[in-house]
């Protein structure tokens, strides 16, 4: 991380968390209010108080939350690439840069936010606004930026119904879940879910230019699929949670609640994943193999349902969540593969 | 004004600022790329056929 000697020593953040208020809208330090102009110009920067101008690039693309934006590229591409029709391909490429940028805008809108809390989570205290790297006006600025841009380059580029989506996902990460829902509800992860939910149909919908039977199933098989994977992850990393004071099911709920809901969700997810075969918009060997994967789905939830103690019960939840990663990624990969193949046969991509 | 005066940027921030800069032409200059290649696109083979005569 280039721990430079200029960079934390001033210790411009390092004493952030304690007084970081609740409303995340940037560290307002006594130290700054309190200097006049002539004793900040005296001032090295780092001790200003202001401590921006700090990040390397590097901290700036990991705003974009770079591991979210590759499965939001995936699904959104899948998306584009099944539905019926085509595009043109160097509008098809705007259309996913569009896209990918937008999610990663909206990460950053939620790691500006979410700073206090990320500051408190072993798995998220490393990212650039609670190590210090960038400042949270920064994240908020360099977030809002990029949304504009990809919004409107999507609909000035491809078409208007995309870019609401794409707007409206955004809108639906940042305000709705980031700031009210995340904090407030046990069923954060249920609602915020469909965030992420969103990418294939906003694909789908940069080539028809309309939303459809399909390309809602594609939503919700994303939609069912976060609840089991987010609880399986609560399950193992109950404490960050707790500390953080996140109502996660887990921590409010209690993890029986927690097993039960993972399962039925799973039992919910296995036919939504098979839909596509039987809405015929996918082969017969799609569904085959979709249903065996949500079979196992459910066999590796049922085992999470039935183990509850000690380190048979972590490693439960950890093969549930390692499997659902597998299970989403290998869904759309054969979605795509089978709408190939369905385009190879019938002479050429229609 | 002396080189005293104003802020200080350490060589470190002068290299993260520099990244900074160089990052934010590279997106600049792709955007202008984008709609260039965008208009072309837009505009279709037939772009050098119409509405001259």
């Amino acid at each position: 991380m280039g721990e430079g000697p200029h960079r934390h020593q001033a210790g411009t953040y390092s004493r952030l968390p304690a007084e970081w208020t609740r409303t995340g809208s940037g560290p307002r330090t006594r130290k700054t209010c309190l200097m006049s102009l002539a004793e900040i110009q005296d001032t090295p920067l780092d001790e200003t108080g202001f401590g921006g101008g700090q990040g390397e690039v590097g901290d700036y693309i990991a705003l974009l939350k770079p591991r979210v934006m590759s499965l939001v590229i995936f699904t959104a591409f899948v998306g584009m690439l099944i539905a019926p029709g085509g595009i043109h391909p160097v509008l098809g490429a705007v259309a996913i840069l569009c896209i990918a940028i937008g999610a990663g805008a909206s990460g950053a809108l939620n790691m500006w936010y979410d700073a206090d809390i990320d500051a408190v989570m072993s798995r998220t205290k490393g990212r650039p606004v609670p190590a210090g790297k960038v400042t949270a006006q920064e994240a908020l600025v360099f977030g809002l930026t990029l949304s504009a841009f990809s919004v409107l380059v999507l609909g000035l580029t491809v078409n208007w119904l995309a870019a609401g989506l794409l707007a409206f996902t955004i809108f639906f990460y940042a305000v709705i879940y980031t700031m009210w829902l995340k904090r407030a509800t046990p069923q954060n992860i249920v609602i915020g879910g469909a965030a992420g939910a969103f990418p294939p149909m906003i694909g789908w919908a940069a080539v028809t230019g309309d939303i459809s039977v399909e390309s809602v199933v594609l939503f919700l098989i994303i939609f069912m699929w976060t609840p089991p994977h987010f609880w399986a992850l609560s399950l193992f990393k109950r404490g960050d949670y707790e500390s953080a004071r996140i109502p996660m099911l887990p921590v409010v709920a209690g993890e029986d609640a927690t097993r039960r809901q993972i399962l039925a969700y799973s039992v919910l997810l296995a036919p939504v994943g098979v839909a596509p075969a039987l809405l015929g918009f996918a082969s017969p060997v799609y569904g085959a193999i979709a249903a065996v994967l949500g079979v196992a789905f459910v066999w590796y939830a049922v085992k999470v349902f039935r183990e509850r103690e000690g380190d048979a019960a972590r490693k439960a939840s950890v093969q549930l969540f390692k499997f659902s990663l597998l299970y989403l990624f290998l869904v759309f990969a054969l979605l795509l593969g089978d709408s190939l193949f369905a385009a190879l046969f019938s002479g050429g991509f229609a | 004004m002396s080189d005293d005066d104003g802020i200080r940027l350490s060589d470190d921030q002068k290299r993260r600022q520099r990244g900074r800069s160089i990052a934010i032409g590279l997106a600049l200059a792709g955007l202008v790329v984008l709609f260039y290649v965008v208009t072309l696109v837009k505009m279709g083979p037939g772009v050098l056929d119409k509405g001259m005569y």
